[in-house]
């Protein structure tokens, strides 16, 4: 079975580690916050200037001067600093940020990702995503393996306009984990009863299959 | 003393100077921290070809939205422009100009503006579309980009707190683009919810010292929220 949103999410907390930095994109990332492991604290960074973001104020708590960079209102946790833009983005390009977790639409072998246009649909803008993929060491992008239609999105050679190049080497999808080493995919491992078959069969990209691939596990 | 006050009292007085074919920096993150009131008086002004940097464009009728409306704005700089309806149509139809810059870019250049930097070296949009035509340098192995800095006619701000030398503090994220913004405008204006009395604020909190700043004036603001996200509790 594919991997669920919220188990994609969850499989992503178990990369977390205690005293982490850790920026998390829209959609699925931001769901790995649900799934932080007992025992493991970490800072989650909000590009809008905000590290330790905390949970989402009550009724009585909203306040319009606190918001994350999907523009929702949120509170600061205990530990939390507030400060502008450029200093924001210097932690992200100078490359502070332990663990950045985004989606995408197509990545390729060369660790090419392609996440904020598509040609002839509108286009709304890249936001800070550029900037997280060129400045962060340790990316994970989550998406799904592959599209609606069953096409891939782990490519040879990302064919729509890309946010960086050869920035990505971890990727986790609703059906494999897979890092990305040497202009290929290595499979790591695969969502509980899906075959590697069903990975070969939907990964466009250059593919390396370990002999044992192992189902990832879930407490 | 006089020379130091930088306090106005009418928002037509805040924005005096300010013409047809300027370019207008402004602080704000989606609708957060956004200097509403001295948008409402480019907007009633009339002012048209404008060059606008900021990281978004509001929202229909609020924030720099208003400025479609009567298409004031010629060219715009921003990171992104997904909320508005109105941007759409004249991105489209080519009304507008808009050029995509990642965000951090975006406060970089301000901030380079703001600081006598002419230009910066960035990995950021490096083999990307933003890349293109850019004059490229490698150091250490890995690849560059050579970035511009900003420069505006008027830098219009938002911030909490001034005094009347025009040092400021920002509250919560509202702070976001409006201390780099206010570094880069030949004239920068200031709205905020409070002027205090000059020793009032803490020298070492000022986020915004007054040597950057020309004009403060305190407004009423609405702070519209954009996505309203709340838990039970």
């Amino acid at each position: 079975m594919a991997l669920t949103r919220e188990q994609m999410a969850q499989r992503v907390a178990q990369e977390l580690k205690d005293g982490f930095y850790v920026n998390l994109g829209i959609g699925i990332p931001t769901l790995v916050a649900n799934y932080v492991p007992e025992g493991i604290d970490v800072m989650l960074q909000s590009e809008n200037g905000l590290l330790g973001m905390g949970r989402f104020p009550t009724e009585d708590e909203v306040d319009p001067d606190m918001i994350n960079a999907g523009k929702q209102t949120v509170t600061a946790r205990p530990g939390a600093a507030i400060f502008d833009s450029a200093e924001s983005f210097a932690m992200i390009r100078g490359g502070h940020v332990d663990l950045t977790v985004l989606g995408a639409f197509e990545v390729d072998q060369e660790g090419n990702i392609a996440s904020w246009m598509v040609p002839g649909k509108l286009i709304k803008g890249m936001g800070g995503a550029m900037d997280l993929v060129a400045g962060a060491e340790n990316i994970i992008c989550t998406m799904t393996h592959a599209s609606k239609h069953g096409e891939s999105k782990l490519l040879e050679k990302c064919t729509l306009p890309l946010t960086g190049a050869g920035c990505i080497n971890r990727v986790l999808t609703d059906l494999a984990y897979l890092e990305i080493e040497n202009g290929s995919f290595i499979l790591k491992e695969r969502a509980p009863g899906v075959s590697v078959e069903e990975i070969v069969e939907k990964t466009a990209g250059k593919l390396i299959v370990p002999d044992h691939v192992p189902e990832m596990t879930f407490d | 003393m006089s020379g130091f006050d930088k306090r106005v009292y009418s928002y037509e007085e805040a924005m005096a100077g300010i013409e047809s074919g300027m370019t207008l920096v402004a602080g704000g993150f989606g609708l957060c921290g956004i200097p509403e009131n001295l948008i409402a008086e480019v907007k009633r002004r009339g002012v048209k070809d404008l060059t606008v940097i900021s990281n978004n464009c509001g929202v229909d009728g609020f924030g720099l939205g208003v400025l479609l409306e009567d298409k004031q704005i010629k060219r715009f700089y921003a990171s992104y422009v997904g909320e508005n309806a109105l941007f759409e149509q004249q991105m489209l139809n080519e009304e507008i100009e808009v050029i995509l810059t990642p965000q951090g870019t975006l406060a970089e250049k301000m901030r380079a503006g703001g600081a006598g930097i002419p230009a910066f070296y960035t990995a950021t949009g490096y083999g990307t579309p933003i890349g293109e035509g850019k004059e490229v340098r490698e150091f250490n192995g890995r690849h560059y980009i050579l970035e511009e800095a900003f420069h505006a006619d008027f830098a219009i701000v938002k911030g909490w707190k001034a005094d009347r030398y025009g040092n400021v503090v920002y509250r919560d994220t509202a702070q976001n683009f409006n201390p780099l913004a206010a570094t880069c405008g030949k004239v920068t204006v200031v709205e905020v919810e409070e002027i205090v009395e000059p020793g009032e604020l803490r020298p070492d909190q000022i986020h915004t010292p007054g040597i950057y700043v020309d004009r403060i004036i305190q407004g009423t603001f609405e702070k519209r929220i954009e996505k309203r996200t709340v838990r039970e509790g």
